[in-house]
């Protein structure tokens, strides 16, 4: 009677296990199947063009089946770029103020507000962009900026506002959250210990963290500038909304409009499908933003294990 | 007796948390304090308030007055850093920055604004010797000071903290954390430096107070019981507190 009733408990206890194990591996092998998916569907692409000529040919004409995706990897490389100049300064010198210098006070006030930045919808920070950036910068940077330095990279004659300068700027708000939390996290990884050693010493604060903390934590900020640009890669919606968006404008200047990739995916699939090859190419394209921002992600969160290893 | 540094009525709390009651005292010029008393009883405290690193924490609140060579270190005008160059700190886990050895010991130098490559070459190899840490060490300057051993690197905490050329040295019980050969190369550069320098000192080790005190202070729970010359302090205490500390004894705290 009593060990019948122990042998129920015991099996529904491994069912549990089992099924949860089951989902559990359901949802991980979900990402490999994304992955293998996407491949096996732009393959076709192959037979009639080369990798090579995907990746460095900036002619995009699917009618006459030219798909060239260097223009639009360009176009990423803008944003991107745009967005990590702007936001890799700022972001880390505001989590080496929040966490070595600002008092109990702001700490506890910036940290929910940060963590409210990350939580808003793309959608939102597009249409953010759209009323304020981009009037910005039709009204005020661009007259200014490539009238008075009419040469690389600020020359332009797009007079929109919608440019890869836009895109970069949202771009950049959108990863503020991730590298300053994360570089947060890696400044207090550094023990006070260390901190007190230099102090004691007789330096100022600046030379304790330019000398002593830094040198312990810039592995888990350059991991926060490398997750950030992962976000910052893959981000469509906003970007999509304030880059211009124009097939066949290769961007030459922060004010040129520019086409990223993860715009093109969300603007044409689903449309010219009956162009031949159309839907490969394009899934080609998702398939290398996919494996770059896994590449990214790989890459930081490994380094931020490592220091997470290293310290217990 | 001329004292280096004073404390008059200094009191301290962390928080709501009374750390430290009205505590006045004299530290000696070139001798060797000791401060004494049980775990959590402010001596750390007292330590970090003569280089003013008590402050690094949240909600400190300090009154009374810290003075060195008769000025007040917690006066608005008194330049912190500078403060600080005064005073060596050994901690109970020696703390190395991380960097290699050679600029472990160089890092105060460079901070206070020696860029001369002979000069910094010159210290050191002189504050290692001091330290007398340079025969184990000067075939490998160039690696990383956490290769050391932990006695090794607490030599080289003092090495370093020497190089600024303080006047008086702080050890936070430098001691604890060594293995008792390492703990005795320590204390004997104690002894040995003494005369250059005022050394205080915060141990729970008795015997190791009784070797190195020239001046021995009495704190149990935020309060100064005692104080005085060692020979003093333990061979003939006045309180009945620091008697019982001394011989290692329990004893009931009076309630009035």
């Amino acid at each position: 009677m009593n060990y019948s009733k122990l042998d129920s408990r015991k099996i529904k206890d491994i069912f549990a296990k089992r099924a949860m194990f089951f989902l559990c591996l359901c949802i991980l092998s979900l990402t490999l199947f994304i992955a293998v998916g996407l491949w096996h569907k732009s393959a076709a692409i192959f037979s009639l063009v080369s990798l090579k000529s995907v990746i460095f040919s900036t002619a995009w004409r699917p009618f006459s089946g030219q798909f060239g995706l260097g223009g639009f990897i360009i176009g990423t490389f803008w944003v991107t770029a745009i967005a990590m100049l702007i936001s890799i300064p700022l972001s880390v010198l505001t989590a080496i103020y929040l966490s070595e210098y600002a008092g109990r006070r702001l700490r506890n006030i910036s940290e929910p507000i940060i963590d409210l930045l990350a939580g808003i919808s793309p959608v939102v920070y597009g249409v953010w962009g759209v009323i304020a950036i981009v009037p910005l910068v039709r009204n005020w940077l661009m007259p200014f900026f490539s009238r008075r330095l009419p040469f690389f990279p600020f020359a332009s004659d797009n007079f929109t506002g919608f440019s890869v300068l836009s895109a970069g700027i949202v771009l950049a708000v959108m990863t503020f959250p991730i590298i300053i939390s994360i570089s947060k996290e890696a400044l207090k990884t550094v023990p006070l210990e260390i901190r007190e050693a230099s102090l004691a010493l007789g330096a100022t604060k600046w030379q304790t963290i330019k000398y002593a903390v830094l040198k312990k934590a810039w592995p888990g900020i350059i991991a926060a500038v490398i997750l950030g640009l992962s976000r910052a890669f893959g981000e469509t919606m906003a970007v999509l909304m304030v880059a211009g968006c124009a097939i066949g404008v290769i961007p030459k200047s922060i004010f040129d409009a520019g086409y990223p990739l993860p715009a093109l995916i969300a603007n044409t699939y689903g449309e010219m499908m009956s162009v031949p090859l159309y839907d490969a190419a394009i899934l080609l394209a998702a398939f290398m933003l996919l494996t770059v921002t896994t590449l990214f992600n790989v890459i930081g969160w490994g380094v931020l294990l490592h220091i997470h290893a290293k310290e217990s | 007796m001329k004292p280096h540094i004073s404390t008059k009525n200094l009191s301290v709390w962390y928080g709501e948390h009374h750390v430290l009651n009205n505590i006045s005292i004299d530290i000696p010029d070139k001798k060797i304090t000791v401060i004494i008393g049980p775990s959590g009883c402010g001596k750390t405290t007292l330590l970090k308030s003569f280089n003013r690193l008590i402050e690094l924490q949240d909600g400190v609140k300090i009154s009374g007055k810290v003075l060195l060579d008769g000025e007040d270190i917690y006066d608005p005008s008194c330049d912190i850093t500078h403060l600080r160059k005064k005073m060596g700190l050994l901690f109970q886990k020696p703390q190395v920055l991380p960097m290699s050895i050679y600029e472990n010991v160089a890092y105060g130098l460079r901070i206070h604004g020696t860029k001369d490559k002979e000069e910094l070459d010159y210290s050191v190899e002189h504050y290692l010797k001091e330290a007398s840490l340079w025969n184990e060490v000067k075939d490998r300057l160039n690696t990383s000071a956490w290769k050391l051993s932990i006695g090794q690197q607490q030599r080289l905490c003092l090495a370093r903290g020497m190089a600024i050329e303080p006047e008086v040295i702080l050890g936070d019980e430098p001691t604890a954390a060594l293995d008792p050969i390492s703990a005795e190369r320590i204390e004997q550069r104690f002894l040995g430096l003494k005369n250059k320098y005022s050394i205080v000192l915060v141990t729970h080790i008795l015997r190791q107070a009784r070797r190195l005190a020239d001046y021995v202070i009495f704190l149990y729970f935020g309060n100064l019981i005692e104080h005085g010359p060692a020979e003093a302090v333990f061979n003939h205490p006045k309180d009945p507190r620091t008697q019982a500390y001394i011989d290692g004894r329990f004893f009931e705290e009076h309630t009035s």
